[in-house]
């Protein structure tokens, strides 16, 4: 799928290919639009200035991060500034360290984790699994957003709950929905599902479920089974 | 039923053995792990566990609460959930952006209107429209939700109470939140989950009269919201079942990411609508109630002080009510018609129906397209938080360029302070449990989603 991604492209967040003009598919396409294909990209990685107060608190960051032994580019794979809201994608293995920066450093003090929220990207290969982190500074009143990845086939992530107790329920409801295994978690169980459910209902390949719908003779199939705009 | 054959000893599943009989095989399902009872361990003479919930009017919701006791004293609690859990951010992503308003109004049941305002304002900045959504609309928003706070508080309050024995305080809670149910159903038509709040705006504008009902309940509201303070606040019996209960300090509460009443009862004045407003927040007079009390009853003491701040909001909003659009003027977004009240009630707009059915085929185009396809967003994620009133409620909403969907993450203060039970429960007695509970307000439908 990656081959349609157009050359000069940094972003490799691949999240959908679009088909054909109306979004439409399963009739029978007579316009000759059908043949058309798009790649959809999540927003590319911003260079500096970030704008909007975010240059001071990437210098703050990537300065702790130094005392503390990490280099910024080893730990950080890019920075996106989108729409208002800055997100550092954080390497795995550095996700720990990172956190503990954001919340130790006098000069950042993030001292709320609001969870952690899982994304499922089928399409990216060896990143499908994303657990996004938004975090909130309540001294300095902003935020930030932490975004790492795991590929399907090892989808580990360590755990931060012993930095942040609070994402306790968060993680168990992320394992429990997309299968991120976090990695030194307490007691890593499901939270929503019954605890013998197989699969993890969230991720994009797991189905909708639902029961067709007979109406007058006819049948309506669940949801994620119509014919649909997208 | 000779025909049965017995064949559980067959089955890997001890707790569901299975026979079959002319109809097909029936499981049956046994007492689990009932059927032992194990003998307590060396040196520990009372240690029983007790499964408080799921169906227990206490528990305040269909929440399970595992406490592990020794006489009276709780020495371990953990919490049960998602005996509700319905999969709403799963469903977002086989409906329209639109349609999503739908799902999520119905989360947190109790704060429909919190819901359904952080989720559109993530649609607005992804669609990087925050900035046209038309004054009105904004006022409107901010009048339903405070008087949604309002409506949220007292049912914490008479939930509260009705746990802990005051029956009066349940009835005077239910009581007054039904005045707030009454204004809702004259604005949207629904006394909850009424999916009003729309990217772009509100689905409908003030009906005639609305703004002198409104007017009309608050002087009621405040004065019988008084009698529910003379009947509680210097309570002795209502003071001894909630002073010193439920403490969490600040500490606890910033290593528990717990936001809201319980934050403020730690004497922070953390409160989104003043540190990050939306909906034009700032430009409201209004205060944060703190107390630094840390107790079951200095929240009780913040949310009274709440609705007061609510009210006050409430009567700035309708002062600044001015006539103009309540939809975003963008017509590839904005959706096309507003109801009209005809013979039966509520139906469409007869002027919209004669344009797009006899006037223009442009127009009938344009409602179709919008209505069946919905609009697309571009691609990218956003994270909005509003302060709901059980803390910050949190939409992580993320778009892969079409029309509906990609992701919707709600982060609820409810499910986060839930998190909270052990804390505040743990040496404490089974009676304080409920207190502690109650005042934490979780809400299961916003817990499990």
């Amino acid at each position: 799928m990656t081959d349609i991604v157009p050359e000069g492209v940094e972003s490799i967040e691949l999240i959908a290919v679009r088909q054909g003009a109306f979004g439409v598919s399963g009739s029978g396409d007579t316009s000759g639009f059908g043949g058309l294909v798009a790649p959809v990209l999540m927003p590319g990685p911003s260079s500096r200035p970030y704008g909007d107060g975010f240059d001071a608190l990437a210098d703050e960051l990537e300065l702790s991060l130094a005392a503390r032994g990490l280099p910024a580019h080893s730990a950080i794979e890019k920075v996106v500034v989108d729409r208002g809201e800055i997100t550092f994608h954080v390497r795995r293995e550095h996700l720990v360290e990172f956190v503990r920066a954001l919340r130790d450093e006098p000069g950042l003090r993030f001292e709320l984790c609001m969870g952690v929220s899982g994304v499922h990207y089928p399409l990216e290969e060896g990143r499908e699994l994303h657990a996004v982190y938004p975090f909130l500074s309540v001294t300095h009143n902003r935020r930030l957003r932490v975004e790492v990845s795991a590929p399907d086939s090892d989808p580990h992530i360590p755990s931060i709950v012993a930095l942040y107790p609070s994402n306790d329920w968060h993680e168990r409801e992320t394992w429990d929905f997309f299968g991120i295994v976090f990695d030194g978690h307490p007691a890593l169980t499901r939270i929503e599902m019954p605890d013998d459910w197989v699969g993890h209902p969230q991720r994009k390949d797991y189905p909708l479920g639902g029961i067709p719908v007979e109406y007058k003779g006819a049948t309506i199939p669940p949801p994620d089974q119509r014919r649909a705009y997208t | 039923m000779a025909d049965i054959t017995f064949t559980s000893q067959d089955v890997d599943d001890p707790y569901a053995g299975s026979y079959e009989t002319t109809e097909g095989t029936v499981y049956t399902v046994t007492g689990g792990d009932w059927d032992t009872i194990e003998a307590a361990p060396e040196g520990e003479t009372e240690r029983i566990v007790v499964n408080m919930g799921p169906q227990h009017p206490s528990t305040h919701g269909v929440l399970r609460l595992i406490l592990e006791l020794e006489g009276e004293s709780v020495t371990e609690a953990t919490c049960g959930i998602g005996y509700l859990h319905t999969g709403i951010e799963k469903n977002l992503e086989y409906r329209s952006w639109v349609q999503g308003v739908t799902f999520v109004t119905r989360m947190d049941y109790l704060s429909p209107f919190f819901n359904e305002t952080a989720y559109c304002l993530a649609v607005e900045k992804l669609l990087g429209i925050t900035d046209q959504i038309p004054e009105r609309a904004n006022v409107i928003r901010v009048m339903m939700m405070e008087l949604n706070r309002i409506s949220s508080h007292l049912v914490a309050l008479a939930t509260g109470g009705m746990e802990l024995g005051a029956l009066t305080a349940m009835t005077f809670g239910f009581r007054e939140r039904e005045l707030v149910l009454d204004l809702f159903e004259m604005v949207t038509g629904l006394r909850m989950n009424s999916a009003y709040v729309r990217p772009g705006g509100v689905a409908q504008d003030l009906p005639a009269g609305a703004e002198e009902k409104i007017r009309e309940t608050l002087p009621l509201l405040k004065k019988r919201m008084k009698d529910t303070a003379d009947l509680l606040v210097d309570n002795t019996i209502w003071m001894g079942r909630t002073v010193n209960v439920g403490y969490l300090d600040l500490t606890g509460c910033m290593a528990l990411g717990i936001t809201g009443p319980v934050l403020r009862s730690t004497g922070l004045p953390h409160d989104l609508r003043k540190s990050q407003p939306y909906c034009g927040y700032e430009t409201y007079e209004f205060d944060v109630p703190t107390t630094d009390t840390c107790d079951a009853y200095g929240r009780f003491l913040i949310r009274l002080a709440e609705m007061q701040e609510s009210m006050k909001i409430v009567e700035q909003c309708l002062d600044r009510l001015k006539p103009g659009p309540v939809m975003v003027a963008d017509k590839k977004i904005a959706w096309p018609a507003q109801l009209s009240i005809g013979a039966d009630g509520q139906g469409n707009s007869l002027d919209h129906i004669r344009q797009i059915m006899s006037e223009s085929m442009e127009a009938l185009i344009h409602h179709f397209k919008l209505v069946t396809e919905g609009f697309q967003v571009p691609a990218g994620q956003v994270y909005s938080a509003v302060e709901s009133p059980r803390g910050e409620l949190g939409a992580h909403v993320v778009s892969s360029g079409g029309t509906r969907p990609y992701r919707v993450h709600f982060r609820d203060p409810s499910f986060n302070n839930l998190q909270a039970t052990a804390a505040t429960c743990v040496g404490g007695m089974v009676p304080d449990v409920i207190a502690a509970v109650a005042s934490l307000d979780p809400v299961m439908g916003g817990v499990d989603r």
